[in-house]
């Protein structure tokens, strides 16, 4: 046979297995997005009873009450969104400064295991922090954290009230806890990715190490911080087990830390097995919904300034 | 031209290449006195028992093959290699006579005179103003006045004041890549630094670009001593008064320019000038 046919033999051949290859990878990211779609479609088929029975009305009313089939879910909101933030004001402040003395300040033989201890730390998994806040956290929150909080700062409405050691501060506590990690880790590697010639132009204008970092390496960080942030934001928001063992499940609204609490994910877990009736279930199925589309949106945002962040570094 | 002056002053002796060759300590006080300079990076030696001296108010290039230790040493000069992990130097940098590696001296007062630009051009993210103030600002300085007026003499010596006096509170990373550099030398400059050290400052500029910072350093040169790093021959030959010549670790030759690239005395440096290396 002559060369040259030979050789356009082999390219054919060549050519559809490319094609083929490219079908099956197309097919495989075709599948997420499809799962995506298909998950968003069923959960709001599956509210639709509830989105028409209380419109946006479910946002804002505060009545959940499977009895009278009352399904208000301002509180759960209410508690997701302040046991989240405790846990991100703390988490991100602690994250942050973990994050640049792994990056900036500790030596290599440090920052390795203490980096490997962090992340470690993130695949624990959540039902044995709820478990351990749920032992030792909230009998010392009733014992002797909120006491002294009440003691100092019992002027301010959020920390009055009687303590009962599950609640609002012990759910924010446990959540730091477990996103520490995830603002620690990410962090750092934004930190990390601000490029050397940064450090070096402050360093050479005869900037201490310390004004290196704050005046320089940490502004430049910024965004991939807040980043960093959001995403562990996404994660307090969704966490579940542990939140629903130590917030003390009261679908109420109180002004006190202190106080019971209930969040969109607890509920769903705490229900889903003794819900009855169509619109019960279908409520359960919106506070679903709602989650979905905020965890979407959180961690959407998070990426974009990862993304943004560690590509400009 | 920059080469013709240093021809000028060394002409009559650069005939006897070995009487030019020692000149530099005859005329001009060193500024720098680098002795037996080793520099390691873990086990490997990447700088072997230079020895050099940088003679003040004027021009020193380092030139070289890649690799050949240029940019090493000339970290060496101002303490950078103190956070690079796992870099040790030994031997000695005396500035005015006193060494800057002694025990005791701080690396930070010691960077404040002499200042540093880098291979690629490195502004902050932050406005032109609060570039070229960063160093004042660090060293103390709060007085709005007296910050405007460095920030304004700064551009000024670094040939950037017209092309940005309008725009000063505008983002750094607006500026060109050659503005940017100069915007580098002219943040280096409000430290007020004795010494400039410039690694290949023009190495990722264009021509146009290339031949405004050389202009420069020409003109730099009557308020501060330069040391400078580059891989391009032709532009240690027009800027510089000195050179010196690196290979694998080791400082091969040194000299007034004129007679390393006229008469040198080692094989090796013939050479790489006559671009039989890299």
């Amino acid at each position: 046979m002559d060369q040259p046919a030979q050789r356009r033999r082999r390219y054919a051949a060549v050519a559809a297995t490319d094609r083929a290859f490219l079908v099956a990878v197309y097919a495989a990211v075709g599948l997420f997005v499809l799962l995506v779609a298909l998950l968003f479609a069923s959960l709001v088929h599956g509210s639709w009873p509830s989105l028409r029975e209380f419109g946006f009305r479910f946002l804002w009313t505060s009545q959940w009450n499977p009895v009278t089939n009352q399904f208000g879910a301002l509180p759960l909101i209410f508690g997701t969104l302040v046991s989240s933030f405790i846990a991100i004001l703390l988490a991100g402040v602690v994250g942050v400064l973990a994050a640049a003395f792994l990056a900036e300040f500790a030596p290599r033989w440090l920052a390795r295991p203490l980096s490997f201890i962090i992340e470690l730390l993130a695949a624990v998994p959540s039902v044995v922090f709820g478990l351990w806040g749920l032992f030792v956290l909230a009998p010392a929150v009733r014992t002797s954290i909120g006491p002294f909080l009440q003691k100092t700062l019992g002027f301010l409405p959020i920390f009055g009230g009687p303590i009962y050691g599950v609640g609002l501060l012990t759910a924010g506590l446990v959540l730091a806890l477990m996103i520490l990690p995830t603002v620690t880790a990410i962090s750092r590697e934004v930190i990390s990715a601000i490029a050397r010639d940064q450090r070096e132009a402050a360093m050479a204008l005869g900037a201490t190490k310390w004004e290196t970092v704050a005046g320089v390496v940490l502004p430049a960080a910024r965004v991939g911080i807040f980043g960093a942030i959001v995403l562990a934001l996404g994660r307090a928001l969704g966490e579940t087990i542990a939140t629903t063992m130590v917030i003390g499940n009261r679908p109420e609204i109180a002004a006190s830390l202190f106080a019971p609490s209930y969040t969109l994910a607890s509920v769903i877990a705490n229900e889903f097995t003794e819900a009855n009736g169509k619109i019960y279930v279908s409520a359960l199925v919106e506070l679903g919904l709602l989650l979905f589309l905020v965890s979407f949106v959180v961690n959407g945002f998070a990426r974009i300034l990862l993304y943004t962040a560690l590509r400009r570094g | 031209m920059v080469t013709g002056r240093a021809l000028g002053t060394f002409g009559s002796i650069a005939a006897n290449a070995d009487l030019a060759r020692r000149a530099p300590e005859i005329e001009v006080a060193p500024k720098l006195r680098v002795e037996k300079l080793d520099v390691h990076y873990g086990a490997f030696q990447a700088i072997k028992s230079a020895s050099l001296d940088v003679p003040e108010n004027r021009v020193t290039a380092l030139i070289g093959p890649s690799g050949c230790g240029k940019s090493t040493f000339i970290r060496a000069l101002n303490r950078m290699h103190d956070v690079t992990p796992g870099a040790r130097v030994r031997g000695r940098v005396m500035l005015d006579g006193e060494d800057i590696y002694a025990p005791g001296v701080d690396p930070v007062s010691i960077r404040h005179r002499i200042g540093m630009v880098f291979q690629r051009p490195n502004p902050f993210p932050k406005a032109i103003y609060d570039n070229v103030v960063y160093g004042p600002r660090v060293h103390g300085m709060r007085d709005r006045a007296q910050l405007d007026a460095i920030c304004e003499r700064s551009l000024r010596r670094a040939a950037l004041w017209n092309e940005v006096k309008n725009r000063l509170d505008r983002s750094a990373l607006d500026l060109s890549g050659g503005q940017q550099q100069r915007l580098c030398i002219a943040r280096c400059l409000a430290v007020d630094p004795e010494v400039l050290l410039m690694d290949e400052p023009a190495s990722s500029l264009d021509p146009i670009a290339t031949s405004k910072i050389e202009d420069l350093i020409a003109e730099l040169k009557a308020d501060f001593t330069v040391v400078i790093v580059t891989h391009s021959m032709q532009q240690a030959a027009r800027i510089s008064d000195f050179t010196a010549f690196f290979l694998s670790g080791s400082l091969i030759e040194t000299g007034t320019t004129v007679s390393i690239f006229t008469q040198p005395k080692d094989k090796r440096t013939e050479d790489y000038i006559t671009g039989r290396y890299g």
